[in-house]
């Protein structure tokens, strides 16, 4: 901590408990933050791309997860440096807008910060960099718009679709499955899409991961899938054409939210109010059975009298089903979800083809399927694999995939992968930074190199050699004039990507860079940090 | 500090650990294979067993656990590394997918990863590795399918087949010696369900005393319980009736409900009713004209003498899983209201006899000839509770297998015979293939291989000299040839009646090589700082 002093050469006290505080200015600070960005940006980038490797995790608890994931990686690493969280943000904030290129945005802010050192290191001033960059990203973004193309995502039974979750899925452990988990995602995406409004909500794909077979026994369920079985173990395992009483109550006698005391004095009080219980019981069960319901759902659990009397009433009963299901089941099935027994009629009751119990391996673990729903909403992705840390990466790359369908059919427009777009803005930016006459010209040129930097990580992490490579893909785009001349990850002897058909979608490029661009700006204005010392 | 000189700033937490690149790869490795080797020595019919002793003070000699079963030993291990953790894992998997084969499973991929080594020192992309053992992986398979073979489910060969296939499960066990005995038990056990895969029909009671040849297969079903004094021991033709009911007394289930009163009297009111509204539920009760009354809840005296008077016998206290057997077993529901007598022909269960049984020392209720004939119960005897808990575990691994088999109802030769033939599928297939990807291939091959090798190894006998023989007997076309582990030569697996069953196999072969590949993938090793925990 620097301290000043006054003219008798006591030492100021500015800060509260300054002894205990450590503090970095200038230059020190900038050049601290960039690198603990950097560390976190380096851990990823080989992670990048279809051949990209993974990381293995390993919670506080000792629980262990392997995973491809951008965002999930950075969230995991528990990152205590404050600088390197922002980038942990970043992630999370393309996981949340796009739900795709999470590690592709890590390592392009990485590129960037590693430009933006040597910058410091000539003597140009952090904001210069930082304007400069901002207009270079400008310049890339109104390229990226211009070098996208529309593609029919109606055309040959949706191919550009699957070959857009095909690309996402590329990179990940299933990769070997990418073509069926592609259609798995792509009809699950169609299934619940409002192409009218071009709009997807994703709440209505559930996905349920169980552990056992193989990730190709992964399929998709028209239907809703339930981890719960019935109450009662002699109830019907099979209901067609089922009227589902869906209840936010239990099935158990009111409990008012205010205090209150019944006081039984007499005998005969009690005889009366063990009456009246009874009664409870049966008006509940009466009232479900009355709408013609002939399968209740419930939120909440109900005892052994209450489920015995549905089991008489042949009644099929399933309680402790989470909230987020019951939402589902009421979007599914068209049911209103009722909240108390005396509003069940008829019309609020959902419909559904059938409604079966399914059993999974030795261990006799069911699961109910909710199939045919009135209003087909609502699907399932079922996925297996033979232990959890595969099945939950593969729901992470699921999940990915659906993200970029999602944001396809929003948005048709679409770029080529393989680098080849970063090529392309980076060729236009170095073009653009040639007619500025500023200072900011260092860092525009320094921005198309941090994106060229995106290719040369992805033709490290294929096994080529990144200079040769990258520099004969630039050639190419400029001899031809085609910005679809990236890297050829695959060896599949072409570096078109338009003929390796690698989509990725134009939304989420441009975030990708905006959203990059801007941490980077944010770190670059950092200049003080003051922090406990302990910290 | 980088290369430049630059200090570098701490990112993650104080404790957290972050290994990359090749150290990342060879700490995976190196638990992988650790795990593997551990319970390698437990595979095939000449494996050994481990004992495992709990940690924590006060314990260390009264829980041990003498097992064979690899699920069983890794379960209970408590290891650190992340690579071994997936091995674990994937073993509990196959243990609860297909209930065997949980040795194989964790074997199988630690021998891939000990190939995958070798290849990374010889400079091979991780990546490459991988496509190679796709491909490998899907040629295996092809060829487990295209070898194994389907039998009518009614057929004697079936019935035969499940024979074979109990015998070689039960044949790497503490059993082996009585394994004719106990397959045949396991085949009746599981032929009984007749297509249901449900094992909760097959219960397994295990006592102390006697001689493992002691134990046998009951046609009835065996309640740990004892009958409430003063009952009737026996009962022919019983109606049973099973409820899950409060039998003590009656919680006043409205909320917000007290008892005040204000004088003696009045309790003495308060007690009467009570105990008439406990009159009236067994009165209600007595309507449906049961001959037993089995209850999950515990009875009080009161309500057992007024039932006890009626003539009927009481069984308090089942478990929750015992009375939904009862259930099942004797076609009863379950009930817990009792206002509808007229319906007493559906729910009372039914079945010729209800007797006290001992067996050693202990009494039992039996029930037979139920209405529903598939419940059975299997007793194990056996000299201790050790060797009872591991014939449990080796019961339950056949049974698994059985009713995977009567799902699946494909088989394959044993006695190494379809390691070898995959083996040897993709050997042919690595010929063809182009690129890098070929070593691979053969890694895969030469991995599963190993897993012969070491049932070999395991036995005692030369396994170089028997795997190759084994190899030359296979490519001169006899497709039934195996290890013989009697006489420690290459002989006919249909001579021998060794047979598995292939669901098994593929399971442990795609689990295997899933997570081997997962392993492989992985450059990079975070490790958390450890949560504290405050020492209580």
């Amino acid at each position: 901590m620097s301290l000043a002093f006054d003219d008798y050469g006591r030492p100021y006290i500015i800060l509260r408990d300054q002894g205990q505080k450590k503090r970095m200015k200038g230059l020190e600070a900038y050049k601290s933050n960039i690198l603990a960005a950097k560390a976190v940006a380096n851990t990823l980038s080989s992670s990048l791309g279809p051949k990209g490797m993974d990381k293995m995790l390993v919670s506080p608890d000792g629980d262990v997860s392997v995973t491809n994931d951008g965002a999930t990686i950075v969230e995991k690493m528990e990152i205590q440096h404050p600088t390197a969280k922002l980038l942990v943000e970043l992630s999370q904030s393309q996981d949340a807008e796009i739900g795709d290129g999470t590690t592709g945005v890590v390592v392009l802010a990485g590129k960037l910060l590693e430009q933006a050192l040597t910058l410091l290191d000539k003597g140009i001033h952090p904001l210069k960099i930082s304007d400069g960059f901002d207009r270079a990203c400008d310049v890339a973004i109104k390229h990226l718009e211009t070098i996208s193309e529309e593609i029919d995502i109606q055309a040959n039974e949706h191919e550009a679709l699957i070959q857009a979750a095909c690309t996402a899925l590329g990179s990940k452990v299933v990769s070997k499955r990418k073509r069926e988990l592609g259609k798995i995602a792509v009809t699950a995406v169609l299934d619940v899409a409002d192409l009218a409004r071009r709009d997807v909500n994703l709440d209505l794909i559930k996905i349920q991961t169980k552990t056992g077979g193989s990730v190709e026994d992964t399929r998709l369920i028209s239907g809703i899938l339930i981890d719960k079985d019935m109450s009662h173990p002699q109830m019907p395992k099979e209901v067609n054409d089922a009227k589902i009483c869906l209840l936010t109550c239990p099935f158990e006698p009111p409990k008012p939210k205010t205090k209150h005391n019944i006081n039984i004095s007499s005998a005969e009080d009690y005889k009366k109010l063990y009456q009246q219980e009874q009664q409870y019981f049966i008006d509940m069960v009466n009232l479900v059975k009355a709408s013609g319901a002939n399968i209740a759902l419930c939120q909440w659990g109900f005892d052994d009298e209450a489920n015995h009397l549905l089991l008489q009433n042949e009644l099929p009963a399933v309680r402790w089903v989470s909230g987020t299901d019951v939402e589902l089941i009421a979007m599914a099935t068209g049911a209103r979800i009722i909240p108390r027994f005396q509003e069940i009629t008829p019309e609020k009751l959902g419909k559904a083809g059938c409604v079966k119990e399914v059993q999974f391996g030795t261990s006799n673990e069911r699961m109910l399927v909710i199939e045919n729903c009135q209003c087909t909403k609502a699907v399932t992705i079922l996925i297996r694999g033979g232990s959890q840390m595969i099945v939950d990466e593969a729901k992470r790359s699921i999940h990915d995939a659906i993200c970029v369908i999602r944001n396809l059919i929003k948005d048709n427009r679409i770029v080529y992968g393989g680098g080849s777009a970063e090529l392309a803005c980076a060729i236009q930016v170095l073009q653009y930074a040639d007619e500025v006459s500023s200072v900011e010209q260092y860092a525009i040129r320094s921005f198309a190199d941090a994106l060229e930097g995106i290719p040369c990580c992805l033709a490290d992490n294929c096994g080529l050699n990144p200079i040769t490579s990258v520099a004969q893909a630039k050639s190419r785009q400029l001899k031809e004039n085609n910005p679809r001349i990236g890297i050829d990850c695959m060896e599949l002897g072409t570096t078109d990507m338009k003929e390796q058909r690698i989509y990725e979608t134009l939304s989420s490029k441009k975030q990708q860079i905006q959203l990059a661009t801007q941490v980077v700006k944010m770190i670059l204005k950092i200049d003080d940090v003051i922090a406990p010392d302990d910290y | 500090m980088d290369i430049v000189g630059n200090v570098l700033p701490q990112v993650l937490k104080d404790e957290a650990t972050e290994d990359k690149g090749e150290m990342a790869r060879l700490q995976s490795f190196v638990g992988a294979i650790a795990v593997a080797d551990l319970v390698k020595t437990t595979l095939g019919p000449k494996g050994m067993d481990k004992i495992l002793k709990p940690t924590g003070p006060g314990q260390e000699m009264t829980h041990i656990t003498v097992t064979n079963d690899g699920a069983t030993i890794l379960k209970s291990m408590y290891v650190e590394n992340p690579a071994a953790k997936i091995l674990i894992e994937i073993s509990k998997t196959q243990d609860e997918e297909v209930g065997d084969g949980t040795t194989t499973v964790a074997v199988l991929a630690g021998e891939l990863l000990r190939e995958g080594e070798k290849l990374i020192q010889k400079r091979i992309h991780p990546q490459h590795v991988i496509a190679g053992w796709r491909i490998a992986r899907d040629v295996a398979l092809k060829r487990l399918r295209d070898i194994s073979t389907e039998n009518d489910i009614n057929s004697q060969e079936f019935h035969d087949d499940l024979v074979k296939i109990a015998r070689t499960t039960l044949s790497s066990k503490l059993i082996t010696t009585d394994r004719d005995y106990f397959a045949d038990l396991c085949v009746k056990a599981v032929l009984r369900l007749k297509g249901s895969s449900n094992l909760d029909y097959i219960q397994i009671i295990k006592l102390p005393g006697g001689t493992i040849r002691d134990s046998y297969l009951d046609d009835g079903f065996i309640l740990k319980k004892q009958i409430t004094i003063g009952c009737k021991r026996r009962i022919e033709n019983a109606k049973i009736l099973v409820a899950n009911t409060a039998m003590d007394y009656d919680k006043i289930k409205i909320y917000g409900t007290k008892v005040k009163v204000n004088s003696m009297d009045k309790v003495a009111e308060i007690e009467a009713a009570e105990k008439e509204k406990m009159k009236h539920k067994v009165d209600k009760i007595l309507k449906y004209q049961p001959t037993v009354f089995v209850n999950r809840q515990l009875i009080y005296n009161y309500p057992e003498q007024l039932l006890a008077d009626s003539g009927i016998t009481v069984i308090e206290h089942a478990d929750f899983e015992g009375m939904e057997r009862v259930a099942a077993a004797t076609g009863a529901e379950i009930l817990s209201t009792f206002d509808a007598p007229e319906r007493s022909q559906q729910v009372l269960g039914h079945c010729d006899l209800i007797e006290e049984i001992m067996i050693g020392e202990e009494k039992m209720i039996k029930f037979t000839g139920c209405k529903k004939n598939e419940a059975c119960t299997i007793v194990l005897r056996g000299a201790s509770t050790h060797i009872l808990d591991e014939v449990d575990r080796s019961i339950h691994d056949a049974l698994c297998v059985l009713i995977t088999t009567v799902k699946n109802k494909r088989v394959v030769w044993g006695g190494g015979n379809s390691e070898m033939q995959m083996a040897a599928a993709c050997e042919e297939e690595a010929k063809k293939v182009q690129g890098k990807q070929a070593f691979a291939i053969e890694a895969f091959a030469r991995a599963l291989r190993q897993i012969p090798t070491i049932i070999c190894d395991n036995g005692g006998y030369d396994s170089a000299e028997l795997i190759q023989n084994f190899k030359v007997e296979l490519q001169k076309g006899n497709q039934t040839c195996g290890l013989n582990m009697i006489d420690g030569t290459i002989g006919n697996m249909n001579e021998l009646g060794v047979k598995e069953c292939l669901r098994v196999k593929e399971q442990a072969l795609m689990a295997a090589s899933e997570a081997a590949e997962l392993i492989m993938r992985v450059d990079n090793i975070v490790k958390c700082a450890p949560r504290k925990r405050e020492r209580a």
